[in-house]
């Protein structure tokens, strides 16, 4: 998976977890929570979800690289690199 | 005789929020209730598949955004919806009331069931890896939930818990709210019963191997308390929450005022899991009449719990029979065939479609009694059209539950 599909991918799973808001408008660098109402429980959806659609593991360690989009495609990209997109 | 209380001990209704399977607000349920409208539609859930049920169709997104409604229960949001409505028709200043000093009562007959299906179900695709249960069955399913998510919908920082009491919930939370009033637990309760039951599979089948799940080729005639050929319970949901304040505050800002808490009582029949006790249940009715310091001729109409079951409506009336048998001022209807049995709302829904009858005197019927079981004869029941009788000063609610709990509540004319 590219960096832009793993974005696609981290944009579909906010879109389920946070249905009010507007997501065209995000600035990758800047942290989510910055511009979203997001709060543990919605990154735990994240994680989960990634899980569940790419069987992707994000340890408990780790959950600080999801706080923007950048570092979330960062940190991901390694892992999904030969994850095909859904 | 009983002294009567201190108007900070007497509880009045001042607000109410519902919502039915036939209305989504006391105008739309009472309106429903007197033109014979039933809310029970066909119905199809997993593993069961095609049965009848009572389903509300109200505005989820009234007072919740779609990622609550999408973390929380189904419960949760029919009890913000209910709450908030209450609230708003209480006419209480809520932007300047103290929310640390308002309760949340919430009765439930059972929570729990829908989340922990759903979670099963959604398991089964991924063999059963409980690294892909969700983190949000524990907030889900806690026995608290409904009453939970109104005080984090609504900012209330004062006391939220859920009244787990079977089919007697609705009356159970109106009575704990009042009883908190009274010990000066709050200022405000926001009290009564919710249901989100026919999302759980389990329920309709338990009531099918039961021999207890109603069958009708319509569905709007399937639920048909006290008529011979009645076979069983249609489920619904709902849910129906009160503000009550106690008579010396309701007063000081001249709110409107549904009714009075006249008496109640709970009981149990500590004699059988599901079969009920005629003799328990006129207990308890006896016993909120002597709360209330009433007679039995005293009440004009008694809202009966009965659910379309064989055995349950007649030892019902045969409770009714013996409590009332003196009296001829007392008539008798039932809100179940209509919407079908509300489980936790159903006290507290059946009650809130009675109290417009102080002031327009109508006693709703019971609807699809096309042939009155003889067994479940009382004098004055009100079947098939509505019953504009003289003076309604006191109505009677019975629920009762599962493990045998009995509930009645009086309420007075204001």
């Amino acid at each position: 998976m590219t960096s832009e599909e793993i974005r696609e991918v981290i944009i579909d799973i906010l879109g389920d977890i946070a249905p009010d808001e507007e997501l065209g408008d995000l600035k990758d660098e800047i942290a989510f929570r910055d511009q979203l109402e997001l709060d543990s429980m919605d990154f735990l959806d994240i994680v989960m979800e990634l899980r569940k659609r790419y069987r992707v593991q994000v340890p408990e360690e780790d959950y600080g690289e999801l706080a923007s989009m950048q570092s979330t495609v960062t940190y991901l990209e390694p892992k999904m690199q030969d994850v095909e997109k859904a | 005789m009983i002294s009567l209380p201190a108007d900070e001990q007497r509880i009045v209704i001042t607000g109410i929020g519902l919502t039915a399977p036939n209305g989504n607000d006391l105008g739309e349920f009472r309106e429903s209730l007197l033109e014979g409208r039933s809310g029970v539609v066909p119905y199809e859930i997993r593993y069961v598949g095609k049965t009848l049920a009572g389903i509300c169709q109200f505005d989820e997104l009234r007072y919740q955004k779609r990622k609550e409604v999408r973390r929380g229960t189904r419960a949760g949001s029919v009890g913000i919806y209910c709450a908030q409505e209450a609230v708003k028709d209480s006419g209480v200043d809520w932007e300047n009331t103290d929310r640390s000093r308002v309760g949340i009562y919430v009765g439930v007959t059972e929570h729990g069931n829908v989340e922990t299906e759903n979670e099963v179900y959604e398991l089964k695709g991924y063999d059963y890896d409980t690294q892909f249960w969700s983190h949000h069955h524990n907030p889900r399913t806690v026995a608290n939930n409904p009453a939970g998510e109104i005080s984090l919908n609504m900012g209330i920082t004062g006391p939220h818990y859920s009244i787990g009491a079977a089919c007697a919930a609705g009356n159970a939370g109106l009575i704990q709210g009042a009883q908190m009033l009274r010990l000066g637990d709050c200022d405000l309760a926001i009290c009564g019963g919710v249901s989100e039951s026919v999302h759980t599979f389990g329920i309709f089948a338990s009531f099918k191997s039961q021999g207890a799940l109603a069958e009708h080729e319509d569905a709007t005639r399937a639920s048909r308390p006290f008529d011979v050929d009645r076979n069983g319970i249609v489920v619904a949901e709902g849910g129906c929450l009160y503000v009550l304040e106690r008579f010396s505050d309701a007063r000081k800002r001249g709110a409107k005022v549904y009714g009075e808490l006249a008496g109640y009582a709970i009981n149990s029949d500590a004699s059988d899991f599901v079969l009920p006790n005629p003799d328990r249940q006129a207990q308890c009715v006896d016993l909120a009449l002597q709360r209330a310091g009433l007679r039995p001729e005293q009440i004009d109409i008694v809202s009966t719990h009965a659910t379309g079951t064989s055995s349950g409506d007649a030892q019902e009336c045969a409770a009714l029979r013996r409590v009332f048998e003196t009296s001829d001022r007392t008539h008798f209807n039932n809100t179940k065939s209509f919407i079908g049995h509300a489980m936790g709302a159903a006290g507290s829904l059946e009650l809130s479609g009675n109290l417009p009858a102080f002031h327009d005197r109508i006693c709703h019927p019971t609807i699809n009694v096309d042939e009155l079981d003889p067994e479940c004869a009382i004098d004055q029941l009100i079947c098939g059209e509505p019953r504009e009788l003289e003076s309604v000063d006191y109505i009677l609610n019975n629920s009762f539950g599962m493990l045998g709990i009995n509930s009645a509540v009086i309420i007075k004319r204001m």
